[in-house]
C-alpha cells in the first residue's frame, strides 16, 4: 500500500515501493483506474484513466500487479466499450447517464452462457500450444468465435470439456506444462495491450480491402493487412469516409474506435447500425461490429489507451482466422493525449509541442497492422485505418507529415471539394497508394484486365483538366481549343459520374466493385467517343447539351449494384445520341470534300 | 481539518496563489481568499501536493500580500444550487447573483464540472429547429441537441444573428417553448445591454438566465462561467424538462484566459502559445450540449466566437471546429456589401442536417436543393473570380446565368430582415426561384422529379 504525494491533472505522484513501469494502480479513497509511466527512487508517476478531482494528497495508492490487459472471449461483438474496455451499458445500469469514476466492470458478461462445441480431433494427452484452436462458440449468426489457448502456453491437455453451456469463466481445458503446473483455460484470457498479440509469420497482403468507395477502391486501393489514413481539415467529411469504410468493407470484423471525437457520432453508429445490413452477409451490421468510445470529454488519458485496447481486440480476432479492420478516428487526439502527459511531465517538447517519441509511437502502432499466418497456421489479417486531424488543415503539421511516411495508402481529404460538396473529398492530386500494383493483379483477375490502364487515363484525364482550370483562372475560356475544353467537360463527368459518391443515397452508398469498373468505364468511354465527334468539327457545347449526358451523370444513383448489366443501357443511350450528330457532320464533310 | 484559514501563501504570480505547508488539500476544491482589508475573492486548487498548494485566484492576485492574505479551503468543489427561480435572474462567473435580489438558496447543489454523459445513453439529435433564417435552416440546419458555432470577427453582427435565433427559434408549426441559458464572457457593457433589451423586448425574460462577465470584470472567472452555465442548462434540460437554447460570447475569450493561466503554470505551449489541453479543455464545455435516452429536455448549443483576424485556422475556431457538430461563418465581404446576415454559405456546414432534414421533418427535396444550392454557388464564384479577369462580356452564356444566380442568392437568399421569419416552406420555394435561373442539365444534384414539380425553367437570355 502506498501514499499520494502529488495531484498534478491527470499525473499522480505515489509513494509505492516496488512497483513496476507499466504496472496498474488503483489511486485514492474512490479507487480511480492509473497506469505506472515512470519510476524515481521509491516513487512512481502514474497517469490516470479518470478525472482526479477532489484526490488529496496523503490517499492511499495500490498496485494490482498486472500492466493494462483487456479480456478476450466470447461477448465482444456489438458492444461498446470506453477506452480501457469497460463496457458503456454496463456502467449506464450502475450510474446512470453520467460515468461515475472508479467503477470496476469487467469486460465480459460473467453471467451470459455461451454454446461451446470441442474441437473434434482433440483429446486429452494432445500436445498443445499457444495459439491452438479448442473448440468455437457461435458467438453471432455470422462469427463464430474460436476460443484459443493463450499464447505462451504449451504442453499437454489433460482435460478438454464436452459440448455443452458454458459462462467465461467456466473452466474448459486444462493443460500441464513441462514443468508439471497445471493451466486452467478458460473461454476467454487476458493480454496487456501494450504487447502486439504473437503469430508465427508475416504474410504478403494480396487481397483488396473493398470499401465500396469508389474513389478509394479504384483510385486509391487498400489491401487487407494494409495500413491507411485519411487526414484532413475539419468539415471535410473524415467521418463520413471512416463510417461508410466501417459499414461497407468486406472485412470479417470491424472495430470502430472513437478516440477523443464527437460523442453524437457514436451514437450515430449506435442507432444505424443495427438496422443496417452487411452486403455480404446480409446479417445486421452490429454483428461483426465493435466500438470503444473515449469521446473527446473522457478523460485524456484514457483516451491514449484506447487505441492499443482497440488493436489488441483487433489482433485477438485476426487469430482466429478473421480479416480485421480497424478504423481509429482520430489518432491526432492519441497524439494529443500523448503530448499532454508529456506536457504534465515536463518532458522536453520537439515540435509543436509534441514529445521526441511521437513518431516511434505512431509507427509502433501501425506496424500492428499486417497479414500473417496464426499461430494456429491460418491466416488473418489486421487493417489499420486511422483519420489525422491536423490543425488549420496544414499536412505539414507534426502528426500528418509522420503517419504520412508510415501507410502506404493516404486518403487526403481536400477542403476546396469539401466546401463545393465534393464528397467524399478525396483530392486526386495528394493521395497516393502504394498497392496499386498488387490491387491490379485482384482487379484484373476478378473484374477487368483493362483496370490499370482505365484507372491511370481517368487519373491523367483529372490531372490534365487541372492543369488546363489554372489556365482557364488565368485567361479565361476563350484560350482553351475545343480538345482542351473537352478534356474539362470529360474531367467534370469523371468527377460527377464517378468520385462523387452521396453517402445518404441509398443506391450509390454502396458500389459493387463491377459496377465501379462499369461507371468508370461508361465515362471514358463518352469522353473518348466524344473526342472523335470534336473531330468532325462537332463544336463541345452541342454534345455537352445533350440531355444524355444527365443520364450519365445520374448513372451511378439509377442503378443499383446488383444491376450492373443494365448500365449498358445507358452506353446505348450515348450512342444512339452520338450517331446521328456523327452522321450529320461526316456526311457534312464528305461534301466538302 | 475543518475550514481552517491560512496565511502561509509562498509566492503569487499573476492569477495563482502558492501555498506551502497545507496538507491533504483536495485537487479541484474551492478556496475563499481574503485580503489585508478583508475583501474576498474566489479560487480553486489546481495542483497539490504534501509540500505546494497551487491556488488559481479568480479575481487575480492584485494588491494582496503574502503576510495578511488569508485562504481557506472549503473542501469542496465549486458548486451551483439550483432550483426554478434561476429563470429570469442574471449571475456572474461563480453563480453569484448580480441583479442585487437574493441569493439562490436550494437544497440541490451541483458540482459545475459535471461528469462526461455516457456515449451509451446518448440520443442522436434529430428534430429540425427552424430558426427563420435561410441560410441556417436551408443550408446548415440545426437540430435539437446540436452544437452550432457562430464563427465571426470583429465588428460582425453575430450578436445580432445570435439575438435573432433567440427570437425566433422553435420546431415548425408549434410556439417557441426554449428556455435559454445566456453565458457571457469578457463582452462590454453595451453588448450585454443589448442581449437583456432583446430578451426584454420579445418577452422572453422570465425564461433566461443570464451569466454575465464583462470585459472589465476578473478574466480569470471567464474559466468557470462557462461551466457554471452548462451546469443550469443541464439542470434546466435533464431535471425540469425543458428545451434549452445556450448561448455563449464569446469563446475567444475563454481561450484567452486559459493561455493565461496555462502560460503562468508554465505548461508547455502548443500552438500560438495555447496549452496542448486547449482541445481537450473545450470538448469538456462543448460535448455537454446534446440530448439523453428517456429525457424529455435537450440542450442545444451555439457558441459565438470571434477569429482573430478573421483566421479560420488560428487554434481556437480550429479545434472549436473539430468539437462541433458543423459551424456558420459570417464573412466580411459580404458585411460590407450591406448583408445581412452575413452567413459565408461555402464553409458553413451542419453535420447532423442530414438526418434532421427532408420527407419526415422538412420537406422530401430538402437534402437535394441544399445541395445542389451550395453546387451551384461555388460554381457561380468560381465564374465571378473569371469575370473580374476578363471581364463578364468575355463569360458564356451559362457563366453569365451563374453570375445572376450568385447575386440573386446572396440578395434574396442570404439577405432578409432582421425581423423577417422565414418558414422552411418559404425558404425552400425561395431556393427553387433561383435555381431556376439556372438550366435543368445543369442541376445534377436534385431528380427529374424534383425538376418537373419545382423548377421554373424558361430559355431566354439572363436578365
Amino acid at each position: 500500500m502506498g501514499e499520494i504525494i502529488e495531484i498534478n491533472g491527470p499525473i499522480v505522484t505515489v509513494q509505492l515501493p516496488a512497483v513496476r513501469n507499466g504496472e496498474q494502480v488503483r489511486i485514492g479513497a474512490i479507487g480511480l483506474l492509473g497506469e505506472v509511466i515512470g519510476l524515481d527512487g521509491e516513487r512512481a508517476v502514474v497517469q490516470v484513466y479518470e478525472s482526479t478531482e477532489s484526490v488529496k494528497p496523503g490517499e492511499t495508492a495500490e498496485a494490482l500487479g498486472h500492466p493494462l490487459s483487456v479480456e478476450l472471449g466470447p461477448g465482444l461483438l456489438g458492444q461498446i466499450f470506453d477506452g480501457v474496455q469497460r463496457p458503456l451499458p454496463v456502467i449506464m445500469e450502475q450510474s446512470g447517464d453520467h460515468i461515475a469514476r472508479g467503477l470496476a466492470v469487467p469486460a465480459l458478461d460473467r453471467a451470459r452462457s455461451w454454446p461451446f462445441e470441442p474441437r473434434g480431433d482433440l483429446s486429452a494427452g494432445d500436445a498443445i500450444s499457444g495459439g491452438a484452436v479448442l473448440g468455437e462458440v457461435q458467438e453471432t449468426a455470422t462469427i463464430r468465435q474460436r476460443i484459443l489457448v493463450p499464447p505462451g502456453i504449451k504442453g499437454e491437455l489433460v482435460e478438454h470439456a464436452p459440448a455443452g453451456e458454458y459462462t467465461v469463466d467456466q473452466v474448459i481445458a486444462r493443460v500441464r506444462d513441462t514443468q508439471g503446473h497445471i493451466h486452467k483455460l478458460r473461454l476467454y484470457h487476458r493480454w496487456p495491450v501494450r504487447r502486439a498479440r504473437p503469430y508465427r509469420a508475416r504474410v504478403h497482403a494480396a487481397d483488396s480491402l473493398l470499401t465500396g468507395q469508389r474513389i478509394l477502391d479504384t483510385f486509391f486501393p487498400l489491401l487487407k493487412g494494409g495500413k491507411a489514413a485519411v487526414p484532413g481539415p475539419f468539415g471535410a467529411g473524415k467521418t463520413v469516409v471512416q463510417q461508410q469504410i466501417a459499414r461497407w468493407s468486406n472485412a470479417d470484423i470491424v472495430l470502430y474506435v472513437g478516440c477523443g471525437e464527437r460523442g453524437n457520432e457514436l451514437v450515430d453508429i449506435l442507432e444505424t447500425f443495427p438496422q443496417l445490413t452487411d452486403p455480404y452477409t446480409g446479417r445486421s451490421l452490429m454483428e461483426r461490429t465493435l466500438l470503444v468510445a473515449n469521446t473527446s470529454n473522457m478523460p485524456v488519458v484514457a483516451r491514449e489507451a484506447s487505441i492499443y485496447v482497440g488493436v489488441t481486440m483487433a489482433e485477438y480476432f485476426r487469430d482466429q482466422g478473421y480479416d480485421v479492420v480497424m478504423v481509429a478516428d482520430s489518432t491526432s487526439r492519441w497524439a494529443e493525449a500523448l503530448r499532454e502527459v508529456a506536457g504534465r511531465l515536463g518532458q522536453m517538447p520537439v515540435e509543436e509541442g509534441y514529445p521526441a517519441y511521437l513518431a516511434s509511437r505512431l509507427a509502433a502502432f501501425y506496424e500492428r497492422a499486417g497479414r500473417v499466418e496464426t499461430l494456429a497456421g491460418e491466416q488473418g489479417s489486421v487493417t489499420l485505418i486511422g483519420a489525422v486531424s491536423p490543425p488549420g488543415g496544414d499536412f505539414s503539421e507534426p502528426v500528418t507529415s509522420h503517419t504520412k511516411e508510415i501507410v502506404r495508402t493516404f486518403w487526403a481529404l481536400s477542403k476546396e471539394l469539401a466546401d463545393a460538396r465534393h464528397y467524399p473529398a478525396v483530392g486526386w492530386d495528394e493521395s497516393f497508394s502504394g498497392y496499386v500494383d498488387i490491387a491490379a493483379r485482384w482487379w484484373a483477375e476478378q473484374i477487368d484486365p483493362s483496370w490499370a490502364e482505365r484507372r491511370t487515363q481517368a487519373l491523367n484525364l483529372l490531372a490534365h483538366a487541372d492543369e488546363l482550370g489554372r489556365i482557364v483562372n488565368l485567361v479565361g475560356p476563350e484560350a482553351l481549343s475545343q480538345e482542351q475544353r473537352w478534356v474539362l467537360e470529360g474531367a467534370a463527368l469523371v468527377k460527377e459520374g464517378v468520385l462523387q459518391q452521396s453517402a445518404l443515397d441509398p443506391v450509390d452508398s454502396y458500389c459493387s466493385p463491377e459496377k465501379q469498373f462499369a461507371l468508370l468505364d461508361l465515362v471514358l468511354k463518352v469522353y473518348e467517343q466524344g473526342r472523335e465527334l470534336l473531330r468532325l468539327g462537332v463544336p463541345v457545347e452541342q454534345i455537352s447539351r445533350l440531355p444524355v449526358m444527365g443520364s450519365v451523370r445520374r448513372a451511378k444513383s439509377a442503378y443499383p449494384s446488383d444491376r450492373v448489366d443494365e448500365l449498358k443501357a445507358v452506353d446505348r443511350e450515348v450512342r444512339e445520341a452520338f450517331d446521328p450528330i456523327r452522321m450529320e457532320y461526316s456526311a457534312a464533310e464528305e461534301k466538302t470534300a | 481539518m475543518k475550514e481552517k484559514e491560512y496565511r502561509m501563501a509562498s509566492a503569487a504570480r499573476g492569477a495563482l496563489l502558492f501555498m506551502r505547508g497545507v496538507p491533504n488539500v483536495a485537487l479541484g476544491d474551492r478556496v475563499v481568499v481574503r485580503d489585508h482589508q478583508g475583501r474576498k475573492r474566489n479560487g480553486q486548487v489546481i495542483r497539490t501536493s504534501q509540500d505546494v498548494v497551487l491556488v488559481q485566484v479568480f479575481e487575480g492576485t492584485d494588491d494582496l500580500d503574502l503576510q495578511r492574505t488569508w485562504v481557506r479551503f472549503l473542501e469542496q468543489p465549486f458548486e451551483l444550487p439550483l432550483s426554478p427561480d434561476i429563470l429570469g435572474r442574471i449571475f456572474n462567473g461563480v453563480g453569484e447573483a448580480r441583479d442585487d435580489r437574493p441569493p439562490i438558496v436550494s437544497r440541490l447543489t451541483r458540482n459545475v464540472n459535471g461528469s462526461a454523459v455516457n456515449p451509451a445513453s446518448r440520443s442522436y439529435p434529430r428534430e429540425f429547429i427552424q430558426t427563420g433564417i435561410s441560410t441556417i435552416d436551408g443550408l446548415n440546419s440545426l437540430v435539437r441537441g446540436q452544437k452550432l458555432p457562430i464563427f465571426s470577427g470583429s465588428g460582425l453582427p453575430h450578436n445580432r444573428l445570435a439575438a435573432q435565433i433567440v427570437r425566433q427559434a422553435k420546431l415548425p408549426g408549434e410556439e417557441a417553448d426554449f428556455a435559454i441559458v445566456f453565458a457571457a464572457m469578457g463582452v462590454s457593457y453595451a453588448d450585454a445591454r443589448f442581449f437583456e433589451e432583446e430578451f426584454e423586448s420579445s418577452g422572453v425574460l422570465s425564461n433566461v438566465v443570464m451569466f454575465v462577465n464583462l470585459a472589465d470584470d476578473p478574466p480569470m472567472e471567464r474559466l468557470i462561467l462557462p461551466r457554471t452555465a452548462l451546469t443550469a442548462a443541464e439542470y434546466l434540460a435533464f431535471d425540469l424538462d425543458r428545451h434549452v437554447l445556450v448561448v455563449i460570447t464569446d469563446m475567444t475569450h475563454y481561450a484567452e484566459a486559459l493561455r493565461e493561466v496555462a502560460t503562468a503554470k508554465g505548461d508547455v505551449p502548443a500552438r500560438k502559445g495555447y496549452p496542448g489541453y486547449l482541445y481537450s479543455d473545450l470538448a469538456e464545455i462543448y460535448e455537454r450540449a446534446g440530448r439523453i435516452h428517456d429525457r424529455h429536455g435537450s440542450i442545444t448549443m451555439m457558441p459565438v466566437l470571434s477569429m482573430p483576424s478573421d483566421d479560420i485556422t488560428h487554434p481556437i475556431p480550429d479545434l472549436t471546429g473539430y468539437i462541433t457538430e458543423g459551424q456558420i461563418v459570417l464573412g466580411r465581404d459580404l458585411h460590407n456589401q450591406g448583408v445581412y446576415p452575413p452567413v459565408h454559405v461555402p464553409p458553413s456546414l451542419s453535420r447532423l442536417m442530414k438526418d434532421g432534414v427532408g420527407k419526415d421533418y422538412t420537406r422530401e427535396d430538402h437534402p437535394r436543393v441544399a445541395s445542389q444550392l451550395y453546387a451551384g454557388y461555388t460554381r457561380a464564384l468560381e465564374a465571378r473570380n473569371l469575370a473580374s479577369i476578363i471581364g463578364a462580356e468575355e463569360l458564356s452564356e451559362r457563366d453569365r446565368r451563374y453570375l445572376s444566380f450568385a447575386d440573386a442568392f446572396e440578395k434574396r437568399f442570404v439577405g432578409q430582415g432582421e425581423d423577417e421569419d422565414r418558414s422552411i416552406i418559404e425558404t425552400l420555394d425561395n431556393a427553387w426561384d433561383l435555381l431556376s435561373i439556372l438550366p435543368p442539365e445543369a442541376l445534377s444534384r436534385v431528380t427529374e422529379a424534383d425538376l418537373a414539380k419545382y423548377h421554373k425553367w424558361e430559355t431566354g437570355s439572363p436578365d
